[in-house]
């Protein structure tokens, strides 16, 4: 089983701050990856770097067995990579049904002139574009708010309608950055529940940026936990929980 | 579905353009209001009119670069002027002065002058791949100012400053459009003429603006980090909404001076592109109905300013005394922008939203 993602080696400074020093794992077919590690270890600038927002100075990143390193995010995104961002990164001011539809860009082949006479090809492809999309609706119970900005919607919607403009990429595989941040219990269990179903029923790997321990624990295969840019330590959540190096990056030692 | 008319069964009718009845009935009255006007109203206020929809469809262009994808261009008023001298040129023949090729159709120079201003948008658009904002704005300025330095100059093709040259003729096949016959009058004729291409190039606009290249386009202007890592091609989409913009700034420019009658290398400066951001901040950025109600409201300012001065008697309607109606119309454009970006920021769209919502949910205020 030859591993989706290949994150080698890779190297990341903003002029002498050492953002990611060396980082290295495999995100396995199916795999739900967590990684884990205090505020400013470098988590999201590993996500950036995997959607192509960041160029690495050195190091390689193989998804899918091409070598993706430095190409533009939209390449990426088209090769199969979706995200959500820690900071809901939505089009605030279009519809969920748009910013669902977003998602789906580069599944729409239709030209600009095809789009301005909005006949034929360019008609039937966003029907059939609004039908996958509806199934995303259906799937993350968004049909309340379908034709509502997004900017006018509460928090925990608009992180729902986040993941579904990533789920609408169809990816292979999906990077959630902090999907549960500032959410309230029962939202956090809701989205737990999302994400289970995106696995169960989608069968998509993932890579999970998140705090909460407690989630991270429950559902991750893996986890990596990170700490001013290098690797502490990767494996079982159940490992991880007891590795001393990992309850010293959190806590501290004591003297 | 009698009875409901806004239960939708298929997502093709959900997604029509004009999905509800009001819009259906509101928009029918509205193009036969239009086809209508030239039997109800005066000459001079139908060439007014016409070139209000003229400016429409500049406005139009305008709207997709700077309301929809973001990109703020003060160089409109560049394109728009190629778009003239291109129309100009295709339809005019050689003379003493200024040189033609002799081709006056319409369906000739009109697409001439759209493609020409696009080529020239394409090649600038490049710089607004890399530079945004504040920035990208100094550099279109730049091109007004070359432009202005070389429509100056180049005499054989515009006349020279202070002196211009005759503008394209409106002539389809053989048919004059811009002389009185017994189909109607030179302005009755026109302005049916304006009105039905800004239609066409509404509707064309609106279209753009609900496909994937629309929905890019607003992705790039609230956060084109996210556009890219969606999947958005940001350069390419960029250079899209630079070209479609051009091209109607250059049809724009080409229509328009017909109805003035002669085109002057003067006016290609930069007034002329804050006229055009100001139609677009006024209508409502973001929209293609708010573009078209920011131009002809701008287009009919002056002629109600004017129309204001026998009841405000201190105002003097010569421009050597003091007030004069002038710099009332000066004043009056300066204090509306502003008062609009105060106060309503979503322009004459966020306006008839407003009623719109009102009358919606009435006797309720939610």
């Amino acid at each position: 089983m030859s591993p989706i993602l290949q994150f080698e080696d890779v190297h990341l400074a903003f002029a002498g701050v050492k953002a990611i020093a060396g980082v290295s794992f495999e995100v396995g077919e199916k795999e739900l990856f967590a990684v884990i590690g205090p505020n400013g270890a470098g988590k999201t600038s590993i996500f950036n770097v995997l959607s192509g927002v960041y160029k690495p100075q050195s190091g390689r990143v193989r998804f899918l067995d091409n070598d993706i390193t430095g190409l533009k995010p939209h390449r990426i995104a088209a090769m199969g990579m979706a995200r959500t961002f820690q900071n809901v990164e939505l089009f605030a001011n279009l519809t969920v049904l748009d910013n669902l539809m977003l998602g789906r860009h580069h599944h729409l082949r239709y030209g600009s002139l095809a789009a301005i006479a909005w006949l034929g090809r360019a008609r039937r492809e966003e029907i059939e574009g609004r039908r996958r999309v509806e199934e995303i609706v259906d799937f993350l119970e968004l049909e309340q708010w379908r034709k509502q900005s997004v900017g006018l919607l509460p928090y925990g919607v608009r992180k729902r309608v986040e993941l579904g403009r990533a789920l609408a990429m169809e990816p292979k595989l999906l990077l959630l950055d902090e999907p549960v941040a500032g959410m309230n219990l029962e939202e956090t269990e809701d989205m737990a529940r999302y994400i289970l179903d995106i696995r169960d029923e989608l069968h998509l790997p993932m890579i999970l940026v998140e705090h909460d321990m407690g989630l991270v624990m429950d559902l991750a295969d893996r986890v990596m936990v990170v700490d001013f840019g290098q690797t502490i330590a990767t494996g079982l959540p159940a490992e991880i929980q007891h590795d001393p190096e990992v309850i010293r990056a959190y806590l501290g030692v004591t003297q | 579905m009698r009875g409901r008319p806004l239960l939708y069964t298929s997502y093709r009718a959900d997604m029509a353009l004009l999905n509800t009845p009001a819009k259906r009935v509101s928009l029918g009255l509205l193009v036969l209001l239009g086809l209508a006007l030239p039997f109800l109203l005066q000459d001079s206020t139908l060439n007014l009119l016409a070139m209000g929809c003229v400016a429409a469809i500049g406005a139009i262009g305008l709207g997709l670069v700077t309301g929809y994808a973001g990109q703020v261009s003060l160089g409109h008023a560049f394109f728009f002027g190629i778009g003239a001298y291109t129309s100009a040129l295709v339809s005019g023949e050689t003379g003493v002065r200024t040189m033609g090729l002799g081709v006056p159709n319409l369906l000739v120079w009109l697409p001439a002058a759209g493609l020409v201003a696009l080529l020239f948008g394409v090649l600038v658009a490049p710089l607004a791949t890399r530079l945004r904002g504040l920035y990208l704005a100094i550099v279109t300025l730049g091109l007004v100012f070359i432009g202005q330095h070389v429509f100056g100059e180049w005499g054989s093709l515009t006349g020279g400053t202070g002196v211009g040259r005759a503008p394209a003729r409106l002539e389809l096949f053989g048919y004059d459009v811009a002389a009185t016959d017994s189909m109607g009058t030179r302005e009755q004729k026109s302005f049916w003429l304006m009105f039905s291409l800004l239609i066409v190039f509404a509707l064309a606009a609106r279209n753009l603006a609900r496909s994937k290249v629309g929905r890019a386009f607003t992705a790039i202007r609230d956060r084109d980090i996210a556009a890219g890592v969606i999947g958005v091609n940001l350069s390419r989409y960029k250079t899209i909404a630079f070209a479609v913009s051009s091209f109607y700034a250059g049809c724009a420019g080409a229509l328009l001076y017909p109805l003035v009658g002669f085109i002057e290398p003067g006016t290609f400066s930069l007034l002329l592109s804050v006229q055009y951001i100001a139609m677009v901040l006024i209508g409502g950025a973001g929209t293609i109905s708010g573009a078209i109600a920011g131009a002809f409201f701008i287009t009919l300012l002056p002629s109600l300013t004017r129309g204001l001065q026998p009841l405000v008697p201190f105002i003097s309607t010569s421009p050597t005394e003091l007030p004069n109606i002038f710099q009332v119309e000066t004043i009056l454009y300066g204090v509306l922008v502003i008062g609009f970006l105060i106060f309503e920021p979503r322009g004459l769209f966020g306006i008839w939203i407003r009623v719109r919502t009102y009358w919606k949910t009435w006797p309720f205020s939610y």
